[in-house]
């Protein structure tokens, strides 16, 4: 089963190899990971998916837990919560394909940002199935590039994930 | 006081106390050890390899309880080091590791003896720190030891670069006493509804089984798990990393468990009804396969460690905290309970058990015209008269130790069990003859383990260490030999070690005494001789039977209930 946890750790240099390496010593699936400091510079905020029957996600959160570097940890997977990523792909946009291309933008409730005479760069953000859904929809033939951040989360209500 | 960053390194360990420091100098280091000259409060052995240095500071810890320390320069220091560290790692030993680096401006650019060491450590170790601010330096060393030694220890490093320990540069320095890393608190206490349940499930067992491991010994909790053991009449089994938690001497003391175990110990693991682990973290050379690791159980498991828990096998009663404490806890609610278990159903359980240990699994053929290995152990029991701390080195001699040398007391039993290093015995038993210059102090070893770390020779003669070397020599990398003879179809694929030296002349070169035995009549004689010179190291080569294997065994992918007694002894 897919859980998405998020960890809040120390701004340490290491602190993100300390987690990557724990990942590939133990074997254990990453399917994405993100992180960036938070309003306190001297903590960072980590978002990572991971997949696992319970018993090996169980231990994933013990042993994240139990790194030095980190403080708190959250398996959202276990509540109500929202699911946001970036995503910026850039399109072959000749004359013939812009104006589908344009309201493809406009239906997804995305952004174009970068224009030439042959290319689109469009900016998205969303659930990852919603950015799935956007490649998807683009004709054929005229995607050069995707980059996606992974998924961010955080939990619904007014509780937070704090020091 | 205004300091250096290599002065503040030196006062910290005066600081937290330390004894020893085990090392070996380089260019990384040498401020550090310019600090090191200029005082004599913190001792330094010199080591003839890094990897003595963290063996010697563990068996120093292992021994004491107290954390041992260790300082090597960069590059090959530090990698050479790092076999010693993931031996600590690995069986949870309080360790902290000061390495050098290359000078801060330089990191990254392949500098001479720059390695990453930080990155290479990484995976063997409890935590790590680069120390680029030599104002940061005191405080980095304190919470290093605090790391180390608090919750489940470990080895802690500290790599700092030559530019930190520059004498030039002096700033204030005061020792941190107490610190607190937000992001670090270790269980101090068990949940109590946690221990009340686990209470309870005891008291109803009818074929309960404690099962201890190294835990109890790191977190010395002997005597309220012998308390335990009086106020239950439960029957207790040990890992190889807990021997000595409980006198192996007593009749509730069922053997070792696992792969090499004891038949009444394993058997006892596969028809109890509840088992109370205490700081054993279900090794798969203790549970055979999972599959069929004691089927008819609850499982109750106490580990300060939450990821030890249900790491391997499912638990149905979690305790997470520090073994003393939940013991003491435990032991607190079986007295206010009147502490009254199921007699009858235990009394029948012992009958069981006894009918086990009947079977004698242990017994070896004595009549031979060479000496057993066994009876090398025996042997040496005998002459020591069980006052001994003992240290092993990895193989067949390690088990037949194991099973032969019963320790009434924790800290004796000195081994590398987790990481299973050959070349621990010698160094580590240079760290507890330090500890305790009095004592008796010996190490068990095969010709092979021996010459992984053979240069700690020149060590012993430098301070005069009076170890004992009791080489088990039968030709052989006996362990494997004794896998290739059961599963390869006795194909000795470079398990026998040729071209071996003269130990004994090879021993008298170092400035030691050698001596080597050949047949069992002359081994009591040689062992008391050698005992009986208090003040040197001697080396016993004995030449043991070449095929001896050791059983009982538990094969590979083989339940606790499934074991091989001997190739005459097979069980119905």
């Amino acid at each position: 089963m897919r859980h998405i946890i998020s960890v809040l750790l120390e701004n340490e240099a290491g602190a993100l190899s300390r987690v990557a390496g724990l990942f590939s010593a133990r074997g254990y699936n990453i399917e994405s990971l993100t992180v960036a400091p938070t309003d306190d510079p001297s903590l960072s905020r980590m978002t990572l998916v991971t997949t696992g029957n319970e018993a090996i996600v169980e231990q994933i959160k013990k042993q994240l837990n139990k790194l030095i570097d980190t403080i708190k940890l959250l398996d959202l997977s276990e509540g109500p919560h929202i699911e946001r990523e970036l995503m910026m792909v850039k399109v072959r946009a000749e004359q013939a394909d812009r104006e589908e291309l344009k309201r493809l933008v406009d239906i997804f409730r995305a952004k174009i940002i970068d224009v030439t005479d042959v290319s689109f760069v469009v900016e998205l953000t969303g659930a990852s199935p919603k950015l799935d859904a956007f490649i998807d929809a683009v004709p054929k033939g005229l995607i050069i590039e995707v980059v996606r951040t992974g998924p961010s989360g955080i939990s619904r209500g007014p509780q937070g994930l704090m020091l | 006081m205004e300091l250096s960053g290599a002065e503040i390194v030196v006062q910290a360990l005066i600081d937290e106390g330390v004894e020893y420091v085990f090392g070996y100098p380089g260019g990384a280091v040498l401020h550090i050890y310019d600090a090191i000259f200029k005082q004599d409060r913190v001792r330094h052995i010199l080591v003839r390899h890094e990897q003595g240095a963290a063996h010697a500071a563990d068996g120093y810890a292992r021994a004491t309880g107290r954390c041992g320390v260790c300082l090597v320069t960069s590059g090959p220091g530090a990698t050479n080091a790092v076999t010693g560290i993931a031996t600590a790692y690995m069986d949870s030993i309080p360790l902290v590791v000061l390495s050098g680096q290359v000078p801060t401006p330089v990191i990254g650019s392949d500098a001479f003896q720059e390695v990453d060491t930080v990155g290479i450590t990484r995976p063997c170790v409890k935590h790590n720190f680069l120390v680029q601010d030599v104002h940061k330096l005191a405080e980095t060393i304190r919470k290093a030891f605090h790391i180390a030694t608090s919750g489940r220890p470990g080895p802690v490093l500290v790599d700092i670069p030559k530019d930190t320990t520059d004498p030039n540069l002096k700033v204030p320095y005061q020792y941190p006493r107490d610190i607190t890393i937000r992001s670090y608190h270790p269980a101090s206490k068990g949940h109590p509804g946690q221990i009340k349940k686990a209470v309870a499930a005891m008291l109803a067992a009818k074929r309960p089984v404690l099962y201890t491991g190294g835990g109890v010994i790191l977190d010395d909790a002997s005597d309220l798990l012998t308390q335990l053991v009086h106020a239950t009449g439960f029957p207790i089994t040990s890992t190889l990393m807990g021997l000595g938690a409980y006198p192996m001497t007593d009749h509730r003391f069922i053997g070792m468990l696992g792969m090499h175990g004891t038949y009444e110990a394993n058997m006892a693991m596969h028809e109890t009804d509840c088992l109370v682990a205490i700081g054993a973290r279900f090794d798969d050379r203790v549970t055979g396969k999972i599959e069929h690791f004691c089927p008819h159980a609850e499982i109750i498991h106490v580990d300060v460690d939450p990821s030890s828990i249900a790491k391997n096998v499912r638990v149905d009663i979690p305790i997470v905290g520090p073994v003393a404490s939940v013991l003491d806890d435990m032991l607190r609610l079986l007295d206010e309970s009147g502490c009254d278990p199921q007699r009858e159903a235990l009394t029948e359980w012992w009958e069981k058990i006894e009918k086990w240990r009947e079977l004698k699994c242990m017994s070896y053929d004595r009549a031979g015209a060479k000496i057993k290995p066994q009876l090398a152990v025996e042997t040496l029991y005998k002459v020591t008269g069980g006052d001994l701390y003992l240290t092993s080195d990895v193989g067949q001699h390690q088990m037949f130790a194991a099973q032969f040398y019963p320790f009434d007391r924790p800290r004796r039993w000195i081994n590398s069990g987790g990481l299973g290093t050959m070349g621990f015995g010698l160094p580590a038993a240079m760290g507890v003859q330090l500890a305790f210059p009095q004592a008796q102090v010996a190490c068990v070893s095969g010709e092979a383990s021996i010459l992984m770390c053979i240069q700690e020779l020149a060590t012993c003669r430098q301070y005069e260490l009076p170890i004992k070397i009791v080489l088990l020599n039968n030709g052989y990398m006996g362990m494997v030999r004794q896998w290739q003879e059961f599963f390869y179809e006795s194909r000795y694929s470079h398990s026998y070690v040729d071209a071996l030296p003269d130990f004994v002349k090879l021993t008298e070169s170092f400035g030691h005494v050698g001596m080597r035995v050949e047949k069992p009549g002359d081994l009591e004689g040689a062992m008391e001789e050698a005992f009986g010179m208090k003040d040197r190291l001697v080396f016993l080569d004995v030449v043991v039977d070449p095929t001896e294997n050791v059983y009982p065994m538990i094969m590979a992918g083989k339940g606790h209930h499934e074991m091989h007694l001997s190739p005459e002894r097979e069980l119905a």
